[in-house]
């Protein structure tokens, strides 16, 4: 037996039901008591989802209020110290608050389920790391609301800042280690690396990837609180925050905390085109060139100068133009590489054939799908905005970028959280609103972020609310409010969803959608120990094999 | 009715281990990135002033030499405990334990002499909080190794001689320890 499992008399038994007794301390308080006890992975990972989620609708209304302040270029009707602490709020609340947890949380929870795991490595981890989470993430909304986020003027909330968005990358950190190593060790036997299905195998990457960047946030960070606290000789006080850790909240490295959701549309792929994923080999390979990204946040690479024209591509000073080619080559090309390689296999695999099934189009897959498809615009956008001579740095173009990563990222994960939810709820989501949903994200997306490329090509300054330049700001300002307020209600909309089929959805088996990999082998929703019997694995895609053998011996026996 | 063989559920694969590992590499990138800023502030303060560390500051050698001895020594008796633990010398585990723990203590008190030694005000310039921040962590990192040297004592004293990988796991801990320190050594202590 290993250090970290429980002792036999605490393992539930293969077979125990998953309701609990009847309570006489009221529905609320076991709620509360299951999840703040909990070591099951699912509700740990629940927990994660459910809380980014309700980060992901404060961060929607606070790009909305910020659409609405610069919709006249002169400040509207915000505070003009508050709306720093606005754009801090956003930032730090769509990296820190929404795309890591959203996507760690469905990796706690499934992982396990996809390598056929009893339980997840190291849970009281993951549980503790995510309280320390949210007590974080609490704690640096109080010190916002107090003028104390970067630039703020309130230096104690400043301090409880740097401190809590500390707590924040403790507990985020210690997620993904518990994620890592899960894949690492408790692969069911004859699950090899190369038949890690694709989603846990992003979650691998991007988890190790976390594991190597949140350290040095953590250490910028630790400099950061004790030079504010005590002597404000270095770091530049409180305008020098953004400095010293804005490299963890801008593009590429935003293109790492992104890259489970590209796992999910990888995952969707085969199995809403009900085929097996060819060259199954590239497509990890493209996810693991997405996680290049990765050395950007280590070596806290936030910008790039690239020249590109004119006396700039002249020999003089090669090494220096080198110096800043190279990484942006590594950084900023390198994951786009990835996820054309994803999408290019993915169109393969949709290459008809003559026995081919008809494919099956989900509201899950329309979300991962375009999720992967804005991430990739927003790629774009990051790879366009170091290039000097398009004057693209220090307007609202790199935020356009940054919108379109993060937006795709949520589309990705509520794409994740629909197609799995029967491994929770035992219910499907109800499709036909959910459809709806999936389009409406899309649209709330390039509202949000595509006007700020055309406003960031006519020099709407970055982060102020206060401008003045020929075009029609105006309008462009109203739609990326009007996009971030739609954002709003698809999760609002969505997450109602959710819990509505949660409770009322279709009952389902255990494989309603045709799945390929280990978690459809288990009933819906999975037991605590995931599954009653260990599976052996003897290909990438083993439910896919037994669902063929089956057929076929059912035609042999007509 | 076609389906998956069942097996008997595997044993973890090195669970301990690999989660140290990986919480290993973690602390090396803590205390690497803050390394890094601190090679750079080094830099620039030389720079626009001409001085890093304070002309009233002296920073103790031999204390810190020691240090640096103490934890390449911890090393061997950790390494020890690997040794034992495979050969189930329960006698000899518990004592490289205790050896190891007692190290431990030492360095961190070594660290405190240090700072007593040194009476930096941090709120006196930037250089005493960028000192307290480094060799706090690397302090934490040594109390983290302490407590860790104490669960797999318990653990293995209290008769799980099967559990040779705790062990492992908690020497793979020191060693990360123990590059991360000399790192902190090399740059803080001696470049300064």
């Amino acid at each position: 037996m290993s250090t970290t499992d429980l002792a036999p008399e605490h393992v539930p038994s293969a077979d125990a039901s998953t309701e609990r007794a009847p309570s006489t301390i009221g529905a609320p308080l076991v709620v509360a008591e299951t999840v703040i006890s909990a070591s099951d992975a699912k509700v740990i990972g629940r927990s994660f989802v459910g809380a980014s989620l309700l980060v992901l609708l404060a961060t929607t209304a606070v790009g909305a209020l910020l659409g609405a302040e610069r919709i006249g270029g002169e400040g509207a009707f915000l505070d003009a110290g508050a709306v720093p602490q606005l754009f801090a709020g956003f930032r730090v609340g769509m990296v820190y608050g929404v795309m890591i947890p959203l996507l760690l949380g469905i990796a706690v929870a499934i992982v396990p389920l996809q390598v056929g795991a009893r339980s997840l490595a190291f849970p009281r981890l993951a549980a503790a790391g995510f309280w320390a989470w949210v007590g974080g993430i609490v704690l640096i909304v109080i010190s916002l609301a107090n003028n104390g986020g970067p630039s703020g003027g309130n230096s104690k909330m400043v301090d409880l800042f740097l401190a809590a968005h500390g707590l924040v990358v403790v507990g985020l950190t210690a997620a993904a280690l518990s994620v890592a190593t899960t894949v690492l060790t408790t692969r069911a036997p004859g699950m090899r690396m190369s038949r890690v299905p694709f989603f846990s195998w992003s979650v691998l990457i991007a988890s190790i990837g976390l594991l190597l960047a949140l350290p040095v946030v953590l250490g910028a960070l630790i400099f950061l609180y004790v030079d504010h606290r005590y002597a404000r000789a270095f770091f530049g006080g409180n305008e020098g925050v953004t400095e010293w850790i804005g490299f963890a909240l801008t593009q590429p490295a935003t293109y790492l905390f992104a890259l489970p959701a590209i796992g999910i549309a990888a995952e969707l792929v085969p199995v809403t085109l009900r085929t097996r994923m060819p060259l199954r080999g590239g497509v990890i390979v493209g996810l693991g060139l997405v996680g290049v990204a990765a050395l950007a946040a280590v070596t806290q690479q936030a910008g790039f100068d690239v020249p590109w024209a004119g006396s700039n591509l002249s020999l003089d000073g090669l090494s220096d133009k080198l110096a800043d080619l190279v990484p942006y080559a590594l950084f900023t090309l390198l994951p786009m590489l990835g996820v054309l390689i994803v999408m290019g296999l993915g169109a393969l695999a949709a290459k008809p054939g003559p026995d081919r099934a008809r494919p099956r189009i989900t509201a899950a897959f329309l979300f991962a799908f375009f999720g992967m498809g804005m991430i990739f615009v927003g790629m774009v956008g990051g790879a366009l905005t170091p290039i000097v001579d398009l004057g693209l740095q220090g307007t609202v173009f790199e935020e356009g970028a940054f919108v379109y990563v993060a937006y795709g990222t949520v589309l990705g994960g509520l794409g994740g959280i629909l197609y799995w939810a029967p491994k929770s709820t035992g219910r499907v989501v109800a499709e036909k609103p959910a459809l709806g949903l999936a389009l409406l994200g899309v649209l709330a997306t390039i509202l949000a972020s595509l006007p700020y490329y055309a406003a960031g090509l006519f020099d709407q300054p970055a982060g102020s609310a206060i401008f003045d330049y020929d075009g029609p700001h105006a309008l462009w300002n109203l739609a990326v409010t009007a996009g971030h307020a739609l954002m709003a209600l698809v999760v609002f909309a969505s997450l109602g969803l959710v819990v509505r089929s949660a409770r009322h959805g279709d009952l389902v088996g255990d494989d309603p959608w045709g799945g390929q990999t280990l978690e459809w082998l288990t009933t819906s929703p999975a037991p605590v120990v995931n599954f009653a019997e260990t599976p052996t694995v003897m290909s990438p895609e083993p439910v896919f094999d037994v669902r063929g053998a089956n057929a076929g011996a059912e035609t042999g026996e007509r | 009715m076609h389906a998956l063989p069942a097996a008997p559920a595997p044993p973890a694969r090195r669970q301990v281990f690999v989660g140290t590992a990986l919480g290993g590499a973690a602390a090396l990138m803590l205390t690497g990135g803050m390394l890094g800023i601190w090679i750079l502030m080094r830099e620039r303060s030389i720079a626009a002033t001409d001085t890093w560390v304070p002309d009233d500051v002296t920073v103790p050698e031999v204390p810190t030499n020691v240090m640096l001895i103490g934890v390449l020594s911890l090393l061997v008796f950790a390494q020890w405990t690997v040794y034992a633990a495979k050969r189930k010398e329960r006698l000899n585990v518990g004592l490289a334990l205790g050896v190891v723990a007692l190290f431990a203590v030492a360095i961190i008190n070594a660290q405190a002499f240090v700072y007593s030694q040194m009476a930096m005000d941090v709120t006196e310039g930037g250089y005493p909080g960028m000192f307290y921040a480094v060799t706090g962590v690397s302090t934490a990192l040594f109390i983290i190794g302490l407590v860790f040297t104490a669960i797999t004592a318990f653990r293995f004293l209290g008769g799980r001689l099967d559990d040779q990988e705790l062990v492992a796991a908690h020497a793979l801990y020191w060693y990360v320890v123990a590059i991360a320190f000399s790192a902190v050594w090399l740059l803080v202590y001696v470049t300064k």
